[in-house]
């Protein structure tokens, strides 16, 4: 058992130290260094194959570390006598494919692990969902199964059911790359708000006017190191290595001809 | 050589000539559809020339045995059904235990699951209830007193072998992100199981869950094997003992039991259908 993570004023949220991870003799991770302070919204960004997924599944050991060590809210998870479940209480995560439980309705998906996990009453664990279901929007569907909803919609559960557990550190996998290009703007809305309101948040993602505009820093990885991290306006608006270049140029330029493919009626409305 | 422009026009005719001398698809599957009611129709006819139906309406459907027999079908009916839910309790409590040894982490739980579902689902369901009657007596100096609890464990331990291959599988099934979103809550790994992994795989071995139970009705049809009082006789039984007594009527008294066990099995089938209805409101995304 370990005590609840304390979460000291300054102390910072995700300590990433020397991170290893192999699959097999395929080295993912090759030296990760991080830092989370409360509060800050990191953006990792980077190539597919980069390693991105596989660092935010190491901060809650969905993936285990092969070598080095990941500190989350004052708990060393490579340690093996962790109780990794009691940190996970406190890590909410926003999955690629959104991993709604199907067997469940939309307010089940968010007071399920309230009322198993937390052992909160009914009344608290629907209280607490309701109120996050509201804040992304979908108060009323909470009678909904999750495939009667659309992509986006189903991101935005995932998300109050990630909330309802009153998170210190939230972790969103690539969370809008599964979505209609007309839903990603609700998601990404959700998520600015909850940036605003101050949720430390780690995100992989490939919406770079995301990343610009909201991210407190940006951590651009290849091949399973960080090649450069800093503010937004510097990794995406100057970048100063030549990887990051060509990904950038490759990201916001993929066509690579000078025609512009004329504004259509589709709005990705990051407002 | 042809010119670009002119190109599609000496191709299409060709293709349209084609296209009409060959037999169209449609006209295909029309003269097959043809083919297959005038099979049909041949079957039923040779049936209805080559069947007497006077000795089938005295032998098999002789409306007067079926009366006869009408008072002791409830007993046996509701004996059959008995039969069935008990061990089926069996089936499914052992069968789940078997299930999650043969998923265990460790090694000699999932060999002794494995042994136990090879050697149940190879040996015949009757060698086992014979086994109930006679060699668990002689082995443990104790016979069971209940019937019905007799019953159930014969056909409960062979059913649980088929049961653990259908609910492992139905477990296995269930996908992998479900269980990390179950996991990244908080949730512990029996937590998981529970919570998440069990309901959804119930409704992937829904179907392969109700041929179970529809076989194990039948194989009720064994346990005459232990000795039967009259007041436990199950549908079976009572046909098989309408057919020696002699009383008249012949085979009647089997076409009424298989007419009970349809009446158990049919609605298994509906009530499976609806309830895969009900909880695939979420279907798998």
């Amino acid at each position: 058992m370990t005590t609840a993570p304390s979460t000291a004023a300054s102390a910072p949220v995700v300590t990433v130290r020397d991170l290893h991870k192999s699959f097999g003799s395929n080295a993912v991770l090759r030296g990760i260094d991080l830092e989370v302070v409360p509060g800050e919204v990191v953006c990792v960004i980077g190539p597919s194959g980069s390693g991105k997924s596989t660092l935010l599944r190491c901060v809650n050991q969905l993936e285990s570390a092969t070598s080095g060590t990941v500190t989350v809210l004052g708990a060393e998870i490579t340690d093996p006598d962790i109780n990794i479940d009691v940190v996970r209480q406190h890590v909410g995560m926003v999955f690629q494919q959104f991993n709604l439980f199907t067997h469940q309705t939309v307010l089940e998906n968010c007071t399920v692990a309230q009322r198993k996990v937390l052992k909160r009453s009914k009344k608290k664990a629907t209280e607490v969902a309701l109120e996050n279901l509201a804040r992304v929007g979908l108060a009323d569907r909470g009678d909904s199964h999750p495939t009667q909803l659309s992509g986006g919609q189903q991101q935005r559960v995932a998300i109050a059911r990630a909330l309802s557990m009153n998170p210190s550190l939230m972790l969103f996998d690539e969370p809008t790359s599964a979505l209609d290009p007309e839903l990603v703007g609700d998601v990404l809305t959700v998520m600015r708000d909850l940036a605003e309101q101050g949720m430390t948040m780690i995100v992989v993602t490939h919406e770079m006017a995301f990343a610009r505009e909201v991210a407190d820093r940006v951590v651009f990885m290849d091949g399973g190191v960080v090649v450069e991290s800093g503010p937004p306006e510097q990794v995406i608006g100057a970048p100063r290595e030549a990887r990051t270049r060509a990904f950038l140029d490759r990201v916001l330029n993929p066509t690579h001809s000078g025609t512009e493919p004329g504004a259509g009626p589709e709005t990705t409305g990051t407002v | 050589m042809t010119t670009p422009d002119a190109a599609p026009s000496t191709v299409a005719p060709v293709t349209a000539v084609e296209a009409r001398t060959r037999m169209s698809p449609r006209k295909r599957a029309k003269i097959s559809r043809g083919i297959q009611y005038g099979l049909l129709v041949v079957a039923v006819v040779i049936l209805a020339v080559a069947i007497d139906w006077g000795r089938v309406g005295d032998q098999i459907f002789n409306v007067e045995a079926a009366k006869d027999l009408a008072p002791k079908i409830p007993q046996a009916f509701l004996n059959t059904l008995t039969y069935t839910a008990a061990a089926f309790a069996v089936g499914l409590s052992l069968g789940i235990v078997l299930a999650l040894m043969k998923l265990s982490s460790v090694g000699v739980y999932r060999w002794l699951a494995t042994a136990y579902i090879e050697f149940f689902r190879g040996i015949p369901a009757l060698l086992v209830v014979i086994a109930f009657a006679y060699a668990v007596p002689i082995a443990l100096g104790v016979s069971i007193p209940s019937l019905t609890l007799k019953a159930a464990l014969a056909l409960g331990m062979v059913s649980a072998a088929y049961i653990a291959e259908t609910l492992r599988a139905g477990i296995e099934a269930v996908p992998p992100g479900q269980i990390e979103a179950a996991r990244s809550l908080g949730m512990s790994h029996s937590r998981t199981l529970v919570t998440v992994v069990i309901p959804q795989a119930f409704r992937i071995v829904l179907p392969p869950m109700t041929n179970e139970i529809i076989l194990l009705t039948k194989d009720t049809s064994l346990i005459y094997l232990m000795g039967l009082l009259p007041t436990q006789f199950d549908l079976t039984k009572i046909g098989r003992d309408a057919l020696s007594s002699g009383s008249g009527g012949g085979l009647t008294g089997l076409f009424v039991a298989g007419l009970g066990y349809l009446c158990i099995t049919i609605p298994l089938g509906l009530l499976a259908r609806w309830l895969e209805k009900r909880t695939g409101k979420g279907s798998r995304s």
